[in-house]
C-alpha cells in the first residue's frame, strides 16, 4: 500500500467507522481518532520525506505511486509529494484535527456533521497528493460539494443563502478550471504522441504560446475563485461567517490553499510563458485583494466577518507573491499558506468558542473578555499577533519572504504594487488591535459575562494543537523553507527557463 | 436478432399467461414478466454474431447489441420500480396492457437502432412512439393523464410528419433511403440541406430539444411516474443512439453544417432547460425539465464527431440511465405511498426517510455532475470530447450550465436535508422490487464511475464520423 493513498483512504475508513456508531460519543471518538491517526501519519510522511531527501533522493517526486484508470484518455491515478505537498498535507492534518475538537458540541445530527467534514477533508488531502490534473479535479469537486450541507445545516445566520452562493461561486470556479485543464490536456503533446493529464510529464514539454494565452486565464481564475482573488472572493466573507466552527475552520484554512497550490501548481507551472506575459493583470487584481481585504475588516464589526476578510487579504497575499514567480516570494507563498492556514483556523476556532459562550459576534457588545476568559483571551492575542506579522511567530516568516522576493524585481511595477501591498501590514495591526482592545480588553460590559467559563479540555487541545505550529514556524522556519526550496527549485528553473532568469 | 425476436416472443408469452390466468390470480403476471424480462436481459450480454437481413434494412454488430443492453438495463429497472404502484386497485385490470405496451415500444426500439435504412428507422421509431401515448394516458380516468396522452400523440404525429417529409426529400433527392447509399451520394444541395434540417427538427422533437421541447413538461408531469421516467430516460437514450448513427454514417457529408446547428441547439437546450426548470415545483415537472438540459449535454458528445464522441455520448446514457431512474425511483416510491408529488412536499424528508433521500441526493448530484458518483465521469468525458475538437467556449458555456443546474438539483437537496417542516412525509417501507431497483441504482451510480474498463468496452465499439 502506497503511503499517500493512506491519506485517502483513512478518512474514508472513518466515515465507515462513523456510519456504524450509535451516538455523539462514539462518533466524536472515531472521528477524533481517525483524524489523530491522519495527524501521525503525516508526521510520519515529514519525517519520511526528510529522511529520503537526506538519503539523497533528487526524484522531482517522492513516494510516487501510478495506476492507468482509463486508458483511452490517459487518465491515471497518480498520486505523489514534493516538499510542497508536504507541507500542505501536514496543514490539513493539524487543522482537521483541531477542527474535529472544535466541533466536540455539535450534537444535531452530529454522524452527518462529522461524516462531511471528514468526506471534505479527504478531497483536500487527495487534491494535494494527486499529480494527475483529473483525480486533482476530481479531488477538487469532492472537497467542494460537502460545504454545501456543512454549511446549509450546521451553520448560522443566513446560512442557505450563504451556502448556495458559497457552493454556485466555486463550482463556477471550476467551470472555468475544467476548461482550463481540458485546454492543457488536449495540448500536452504538440509534437504528436499520446495526450496526457500528468503534470510532471506536462512540465517537460511547452504548450504551445497562443493556447496558453487563451487557457491560462481559465486555469489561474478557475482556481483563484476559491483563492479568493478579487473580485471573484465575495462568497468567501457570507461563506466563512455563516458556516459553524469547524468549517470556516477547514475552509479558511485549508480549501481556500487549494486555490494558491493550483494556481502555482497547475496555472503557472504548467503555462509559464503565458504566465510572465499576463501577470500584471493578475498582480493588480491580487493588490486589491490584499489592502481592500484588509480595509473590509476595519469596518466589520462581526468577529467572524473580519477574519473573513482578513483571509481574504491573507489569501490575496498567496496569489500576490505567487505571481511574482521567483524563488524567494514563491517560498514565501506556500509558507504564508501554512501560517495563514493555522492562523485563520486557529482565529476561527477561538470566534467559535467565544460566540459559544457570549452567544454573540458582535464586538461592540463584549468586552474585557481578558478576565473572564484569559486562556481564551491570550490565545487570542497570540493568533492576532501571528496575524500582523510578529516576529516569532509564523506570519512574519511568511509576510517577510513574500515582500522581500517581491521586492527583487528592479522594475517600478513590481516595486509599487509590493509597497502597495506592504501597506496591508499596517492595515492588518489596525484591526487586529482594535479587536483585541475592544474585545478583550476595557470594562465589562455585560454581568452576564462574569459567570462565563473559561476553555474546557478539548477546546485546549484544539488551540495548543494550532499555536505549537504556529510557534514552531515562526520560531523555526528553516527547516520548512528549505524543504519548500528544494521542491520549488525545479518549478522556477522551468518558469526562469522562459526568459526570466534575469529576475531571479 | 436475438433481442428482438425473444422480445416479441417475451410479450406474446405475456400476453397469453395473461389469457390463462383467472381473474383472482392476475396478480401472478407482474413477477412473470419481470423474471422473463431479466432472462432476456441477461440473454442479450451472451456473444451474438454481426449480420444483417433484409437486403440490410436491418444490421446488428457488437455496438447494436451493446447499445440495446443498456436500454435493457434500465428497462428492467423501471418495470421493478412499477411494482408497487401495478398492484394498486385502480391498474389491476390492465396489468397486462402496461407490460405488453411497454416491451413493444421496446421492440421499436431495438428496429429503430439496428436500422439500416431510413423505413426500417421510421417503422421503428413510430412502434416506439405510439404505444407510448397508450402509456402516458394510462390513467385515462384523469384529466392530465388523457391530456399528456394527446398531446404525445399529437406532437409525435407532427414530429414524424416534419422526420417523414425530410426523408422524403432525401429519397428525391439521392434515389435511395440505405443508410450507405444516401451516405454516399449526400451532398450540399439546397434540397439535400433541407431534408437534413426536416430530419433533424423531427428528431430533436424526439429527444425534446429545444425550441422542440414544449410537449415533454405537460406530458411528463401528467403520465403515470414510471412511463415519466420511461419516457426521459429509455426513450431519449434511444433516440440520442440512432440520432448519433445517422448523424456519424448518413450525413457525414455536411459534418459542418450540422456541427453548427448541434452547436447552437445545444447552448440553447442546456440553456433553457435549466432556466425552466429552475422555476419548477412539481418533481415530475422539475425532472422534466432537467432531462432536457440533460439532453442539451449529450448533443457536445454528438458534436465531437469522433470517437470519443460517440462513447462519450453512450457512456453517458448509462449513467443517466442510473441517475435519473434513482431520481424517478425516489419520486416513484413517494408518490405510491403518499400520493405527494410536490417539492415541497419533501421538506424534512432525511429525518423520516434518511435512505431514500441520500438515493435522492446521489442521484441529484449525479445530475448534476458532481464527484465522486457516476454523474461526475459522465459529464467530464462529454465535455473531453467536447474540447478534443476545440470546442473550448461551447465546454465552457455547458459547463456554467452544469453550475446552473447544480442550483436547483441542490433545491432538492435543500428540501430534503435543510427545510424544517412539521408534518414531513412519514417513514414508509417500500416493498421488495423497489427497493432492489432502487439498490441497483445506487451500485451503479458507485461503480460505473470507477470502473475505467467500462468505458474502454464502450470505446473499443465505438465509431467515428466515417471518411
Amino acid at each position: 500500500m502506497n503511503i499517500l493513498s493512506l491519506f485517502v483512504l483513512i478518512p474514508l475508513l472513518t466515515i465507515v467507522g462513523i456510519v456504524f456508531t450509535r451516538n455523539t460519543k462514539q462518533t466524536r471518538l472515531v472521528s477524533a481518532v481517525g483524524m489523530g491517526i491522519q495527524l501521525i501519519m503525516a508526521g510520519i510522511l515529514i519525517f519520511m520525506y526528510l529522511a529520503e531527501r537526506k538519503a539523497g533522493n533528487t526524484a522531482e517526486m517522492l513516494f510516487s505511486f501510478d495506476a492507468l484508470w482509463f486508458p483511452t484518455l490517459n487518465i491515471h491515478y497518480s498520486v505523489g509529494v514534493d516538499g510542497i505537498s508536504v507541507a500542505m498535507i501536514a496543514l490539513t492534518a493539524i487543522v482537521v484535527f483541531a477542527g474535529i475538537f472544535a466541533s466536540w458540541t455539535v450534537d444535531y445530527l452530529s454522524k452527518e456533521f462529522f461524516i462531511s467534514l471528514i468526506l471534505l477533508a479527504s478531497g483536500v488531502f487527495g487534491f494535494f497528493i494527486s499529480l494527475d490534473l483529473f483525480t486533482m479535479f476530481l479531488f477538487y469537486e469532492l472537497a467542494v460539494i460537502p460545504m454545501y450541507l456543512l454549511i446549509g445545516l450546521w451553520g448560522s445566520g443566513p446560512k442557505e443563502y450563504s451556502a448556495m452562493k458559497l457552493t454556485l461561486m466555486l463550482m463556477a470556479g471550476s467551470a472555468l478550471l475544467l476548461v482550463g485543464l481540458l485546454g492543457i490536456y488536449f495540448n500536452s503533446a504538440p509534437g504528436g504522441g499520446q495526450l496526457t493529464f500528468n503534470i510532471q510529464e506536462i512540465s517537460k514539454i511547452q504548450i504551445p504560446i497562443e493556447m496558453q494565452r487563451f487557457l491560462f486565464p481559465f486555469a489561474f481564475i478557475g482556481f483563484g475563485v476559491l483563492g479568493a482573488l478579487f473580485p471573484f472572493h465575495t462568497w468567501s466573507p457570507d461563506g466563512h461567517a455563516s458556516a459553524p466552527t469547524a468549517v470556516s475552520m477547514l475552509h479558511a484554512g485549508v480549501l481556500m490553499k487549494l486555490g494558491g497550490y493550483g494556481a502555482f501548481r497547475v496555472a503557472i507551472y504548467l503555462m509559464p510563458e503565458a504566465a510572465h506575459e499576463q501577470a500584471w493583470i493578475f498582480i493588480i487584481l491580487t493588490s486589491i485583494s490584499v489592502v481592500y481585504g484588509a480595509f473590509g475588516a476595519i469596518v466589520q464589526k462581526d468577529l467572524k466577518y473580519i477574519n473573513a476578510y482578513s483571509s481574504v487579504s491573507h489569501c490575496g497575499l498567496v496569489l500576490f507573491a505567487v505571481l511574482m514567480m521567483n524563488q524567494t516570494a514563491m517560498n514565501g507563498a506556500v509558507i504564508q499558506m501554512i501560517s495563514h492556514g493555522l492562523m485563520t483556523a486557529l482565529f476561527f476556532a477561538l470566534i467559535g468558542m467565544i460566540y459559544g459562550r457570549t452567544h454573540t459576534r458582535m464586538i461592540q457588545e463584549m468586552g474585557g473578555l481578558m478576565k473572564v476568559i484569559p486562556f481564551l483571551g491570550v490565545v487570542y492575542v497570540i493568533a492576532g499577533l501571528a496575524s500582523l506579522g510578529l516576529p516569532g511567530l509564523s506570519g512574519f516568516v511568511a509576510e517577510m519572504t513574500i515582500f522581500v522576493g517581491a521586492f527583487q524585481h528592479t522594475d517600478t511595477f513590481h516595486r509599487v504594487v509590493t509597497i502597495v501591498a506592504t501597506s496591508s501590514i499596517v492595515i492588518t495591526a489596525v484591526y487586529i488591535l482594535r479587536v483585541v482592545g475592544i474585545l478583550l480588553l476595557g470594562p465589562i460590559k455585560n454581568d452576564h459575562y462574569l459567570q462565563l467559563t473559561d476553555a474546557v479540555w478539548y477546546e485546549k487541545l484544539s488551540t495548543i494543537t494550532l499555536v505549537i505550529s504556529i510557534a514552531a514556524i515562526g520560531l523555526a522556519p528553516l527547516w520548512l523553507s528549505d524543504m519548500i526550496n528544494v521542491s520549488l527549485w525545479p518549478m522556477v528553473q522551468r518558469i526562469a527557463g522562459n526568459g526570466l532568469a534575469g529576475l531571479l | 436478432m436475438r433481442h428482438e425476436l425473444l422480445l416479441t416472443a417475451l410479450a406474446l408469452v405475456v400476453l397469453i399467461i395473461d389469457l390463462m390466468l383467472k381473474p383472482g390470480q392476475k396478480n401472478a403476471i407482474i413477477p412473470i414478466t419481470i423474471i422473463l424480462f431479466a432472462l432476456h436481459t441477461i440473454a442479450g450480454f451472451l456473444p451474438a454474431q454481426p449480420g444483417e437481413l433484409f437486403g440490410s434494412m436491418y444490421r446488428t454488430d457488437a455496438l447494436h447489441v451493446m447499445m440495446k443492453n443498456i436500454l435493457n438495463v434500465g428497462v428492467l429497472i423501471i418495470l421493478l420500480q412499477s411494482v408497487t404502484w401495478l398492484h394498486k386497485d385502480e391498474n389491476r385490470e390492465k396489468m397486462a396492457e402496461y407490460f405488453i405496451i411497454l416491451l413493444s415500444t421496446l421492440i421499436g426500439m431495438y428496429f429503430m437502432i439496428s436500422s439500416g435504412d431510413f423505413l426500417m428507422f421510421y417503422l421503428g421509431l413510430e412502434l416506439a412512439t405510439v404505444p407510448m401515448t397508450a402509456l402516458a394516458a394510462y390513467r385515462h380516468h384523469e384529466t392530465k393523464s388523457a391530456e399528456a396522452g394527446i398531446k404525445l400523440l399529437l406532437s409525435s404525429a407532427l414530429s414524424s410528419g416534419i422526420l417523414l417529409f425530410g426523408l422524403s426529400l432525401v429519397y428525391g433527392s439521392t434515389g435511395s433511403i440505405y443508410y450507405n447509399d444516401v451516405a454516399a451520394s449526400f451532398s450540399q444541395t439546397p434540397m439535400q440541406v433541407l431534408a437534413f434540417i426536416f430530419f433533424f427538427a423531427g428528431m430533436a422533437f424526439k429527444i425534446s430539444l429545444v425550441p422542440f421541447h414544449l410537449w415533454t413538461a405537460d406530458v411528463y408531469e401528467g403520465s403515470p411516474v414510471n412511463v415519466t421516467s420511461y419516457l426521459s430516460v429509455i426513450s431519449k437514450g434511444a433516440a440520442s443512439f440512432i440520432l448519433i448513427i445517422i448523424l456519424y454514417i448518413v450525413f457525414h457529408s455536411i459534418t459542418f453544417l450540422w456541427k453548427d446547428l448541434v452547436y447552437i441547439i445545444a447552448i440553447l437546450t442546456m440553456t433553457i432547460g435549466n432556466l425552466f426548470a429552475l422555476r419548477q415545483k412539481n418533481m415530475k415537472r422539475f425532472l422534466a425539465f432537467s432531462s432536457i438540459a440533460q439532453a442539451g449535454f449529450i448533443l457536445l458528445g454528438i458534436i465531437a464527431g469522433s470517437k470519443t464522441g460517440m462513447t462519450s455520448v453512450i457512456y453517458f446514457v448509462l449513467v443517466y440511465i442510473f441517475s435519473n431512474l434513482g431520481a424517478f425511483g425516489v419520486v416513484s416510491a413517494i408518490s405510491n405511498a403518499t400520493g405527494k408529488e410536490n417539492m415541497d412536499d419533501y421538506d424534512g424528508l432525511y429525518h423520516t426517510n434518511p435512505k431514500l433521500s441520500l438515493l435522492m441526493m446521489l442521484s441529484v448530484f449525479s445530475l448534476a455532475g458532481i464527484p465522486p458518483v457516476a454523474g461526475f465521469f459522465g459529464k467530464f468525458f462529454l465535455f473531453t470530447s467536447a474540447a478534443s475538437a476545440g470546442y473550448y467556449w461551447l465546454v465552457f458555456i455547458a459547463v456554467l450550465n452544469a453550475t446552473i443546474s447544480l442550483y436547483y438539483y441542490l433545491l432538492v437537496v435543500k428540501a430534503m436535508f435543510i427545510n424544517k417542516n412539521e408534518a414531513p412525509i412519514a417513514s414508509f417501507k417500500s416493498d421488495m422490487a423497489t427497493r432492489i431497483a432502487l439498490i441497483m441504482c445506487t451500485l451503479g451510480l458507485f461503480a460505473i464511475g470507477f470502473w475505467g474498463q467500462l468505458y474502454e468496452l464502450i470505446n473499443n465499439l465505438s465509431i467515428g464520423i466515417l471518411n
